[in-house]
């Protein structure tokens, strides 16, 4: 067990290293100057060498490269040209706006996807099935910030009941929650009915339902714990992706998180704080699927013993 | 394999091909040039009326006009996006699935660290580089969107490449390139036609994203992104002019899902 623990932790680290290296190779390819970003246009040559020698930039890729790893290990990510500020502390200030509003957008996406994953799989094959399926079908189709910007119009400026956009209050935290949660949450669903259909055909469901226990209660006391396990590795990775910014969303209400800091480092071709924001995402994806490795490791004994490749 | 269409495949056949007739007869169909100003508009835009039925945008342009010309463009890098997506996953999937060993290997940790990296954020730095453009955007959408194809095609290559008409064909000594073209490939199929109408409703969505962040084909070129970007500042006084283009992306969207949908059912569980 420890040997598979381990193997997951080395298996992640070089997943990381590799995505550094791309990282790095995108911004060394991106034709902006970062002495120039810095100085303006109109600085004469001598400034700009003078700034690209103490950037590092006149050495090879591969020098350059090895400084940047070696400093990303130490936690630096660098400071950004446009706010000369440290990436990670633009990161770090940036983090709790989006962290709230990602754990809120995955508690209602998994409450949505398992309460319209179970009506489905209790009715499956019949209308309210159907019904849900067209539904979902429908929420996946439909363009996130086109939601929001609905949410907008009909909500916020019939009803009046929220405030529109920005972080002020846990109010606020409801339009953009509820955008980010229809989609996924209808994804979930559908999801949870497919592992329940084909839990429900299985051996010990069966049983249990010859021994004389109604479906329904064979369906949530013995189906739906086997039928979330798929959709917990899925919500697990989700959540990686929703705590390193939602860049449409917080777009359309405003949410200072860290999707809107990016959304600028990229439009100034900030090049420290885009490779700041794709790592920090890298590093919670890879997070995410060993704290999923973890969980399965707990929940499904075959893994713990001894199956484990 | 019944030849009979299933229901979603039915609707979601006939709504795809309601958007190419409308994005191929769009001068004919569209009632105004969409990137004239057809109105007497002085910077307000107007609703729905019996002239204009979607209304026009502060500038004075046909929103219907403006919606039936952005499924032109939609279409055009939804489908090509796709293509160019299913090239790359097809080729590393097929090649990891196939070959085995380090080659397998190789290839897979190289998805796994482009799995990490956010599609959204890279695309956007990419097509900000390489600068807006029709080709630009579509190859660039390809390029960030093809991991999960190259993963499900790996599963299938290994399947197929374990069944006994495979391994009868290598015995006989047949090349690696005619067991992958006469063998592999026509069993992969199914899943990739599949992938192919899912992957739209995908691509579709990216670009609609991108163009709403202001990466979409330049204007005056209408596109149903830019189209809803640019309402989002008249929300309050004019909310039809961000429904009615996000009401296209949503049925562009889903009748590609049904399409895939509907092929899906026709595999086994």
């Amino acid at each position: 067990m420890i040997g598979y623990i381990a193997r997951r932790i080395v298996f992640g680290a070089v997943v990381l290293l590799g995505t550094s290296i791309i990282t790095f190779l995108i911004a060394f390819v991106i034709p902006a100057d970062p002495a120039v970003a810095m100085a303006g246009a109109k600085a004469n040559p001598q400034t700009l060498a003078t700034i690209r020698h103490e950037l590092g930039l006149d050495e090879p890729v591969y020098v350059q490269y090895a400084r940047y790893l070696d400093r990303a290990i130490h936690g630096d990510l660098g400071r950004s040209y446009i706010r000369r500020e440290r990436v990670t502390t633009l990161i770090v200030e940036r983090f709790p706006a989006t962290a709230v509003l990602a754990i809120a957008a995955m508690a209602l996406s998994l409450a949505i996807g398992v309460a319209l994953g179970l009506v489905a799989a209790a009715w499956n094959g019949r209308a309210p099935d159907h019904l849900l399926l067209i539904v979902s079908l429908a929420f996946v189709s439909m363009p996130v910030f086109w939601l929001g910007t609905i949410l907008l119009i009909v909500v916020g400026l019939d009803l009046r009941l929220f405030p529109l956009c920005g972080f002020d209050g846990w109010s606020s935290l409801v339009l953009p929650t509820v955008t980010l949660s229809l989609g996924s949450g209808a994804y979930y669903s559908r999801i949870l009915h497919t592992n329940l259909t084909a839990a429900m055909e299985q051996d010990y469901v069966r049983a249990a339902i010859a021994k004389g226990l109604s479906r329904r209660s064979a369906m949530m006391r013995h189906a739906l714990a086997n039928a979330l396990l798929p959709l917990a590795t899925l919500a697990g990775l989700d959540l990686a992706g929703l705590l390193s910014g939602v860049v449409l969303t917080e777009t359309v209400f405003n949410w200072p998180g860290i999707g809107r800091l990016a959304y600028e480092a990229v439009f100034n071709l900030d090049i420290p704080l885009i490779m700041g924001t794709v790592l920090f995402s890298a590093l919670l994806i890879v997070l995410a699927n060993l704290a999923v490795d973890l969980v399965y490791l707990w929940l499904d004994p075959r893994i713990r013993l001894g199956n484990a490749r | 394999m019944t030849p009979r269409l299933n229901r979603f495949e039915t609707i979601g056949a006939l709504m795809v091909l309601s958007l190419v007739i409308v994005a191929i007869f769009a001068p004919i169909l569209a009632p105004y040039n969409p990137t004239r100003a057809v109105a007497p508009t002085f910077g307000n835009p107007a609703p729905p009326s019996a002239a204009f039925p979607l209304g026009t945008d502060e500038l004075g342009r046909d929103v219907l006009s403006r919606i039936i010309f952005g499924a032109r463009i939609s279409l055009i890098v939804g489908v090509s996006a796709v293509a160019v997506e299913l090239l790359i996953g097809v080729a590393i999937g097929l090649a990891a699935g196939f070959f085995g060993g380090s080659i397998d290997f190789i290839l897979m940790r190289f998805t796994d660290v482009m799995l990490t990296l956010p599609g959204l954020l890279l695309a956007m730095a990419l097509v900000t580089v390489l600068r807006p453009s029709l080709l630009s955007i579509l190859l660039v959408i390809g390029l960030v969107s093809w991991t999960g194809v190259a993963r499900v095609v790996r599963a299938e290559a290994l399947s197929v490449r374990g069944r006994d008409f495979v391994v009868a064909a290598q015995a006989l000594g047949a090349p690696a390139r005619r067991m992958i073209i006469r063998h592999v490939l026509p069993n992969l199929l199914p899943i990739i036609v599949v992938m192919a109408a899912l992957g739209t409703s995908g691509t579709l969505l990216l670009d609609a994203g991108l163009s709403f962040l202001g990466l979409g084909v330049p204007p005056p070129t209408p596109s149903w992104g830019r189209m809803i970007e640019e309402a989002t500042i008249y929300f309050r006084t004019a909310p039809w002019l961000a429904t009615f283009p996000g009401i296209a992306i949503f049925y562009a969207v889903m009748s590609f899902n049904l399409l895939g949908y509907g092929f899906l059912r026709r595999r086994p569980q």
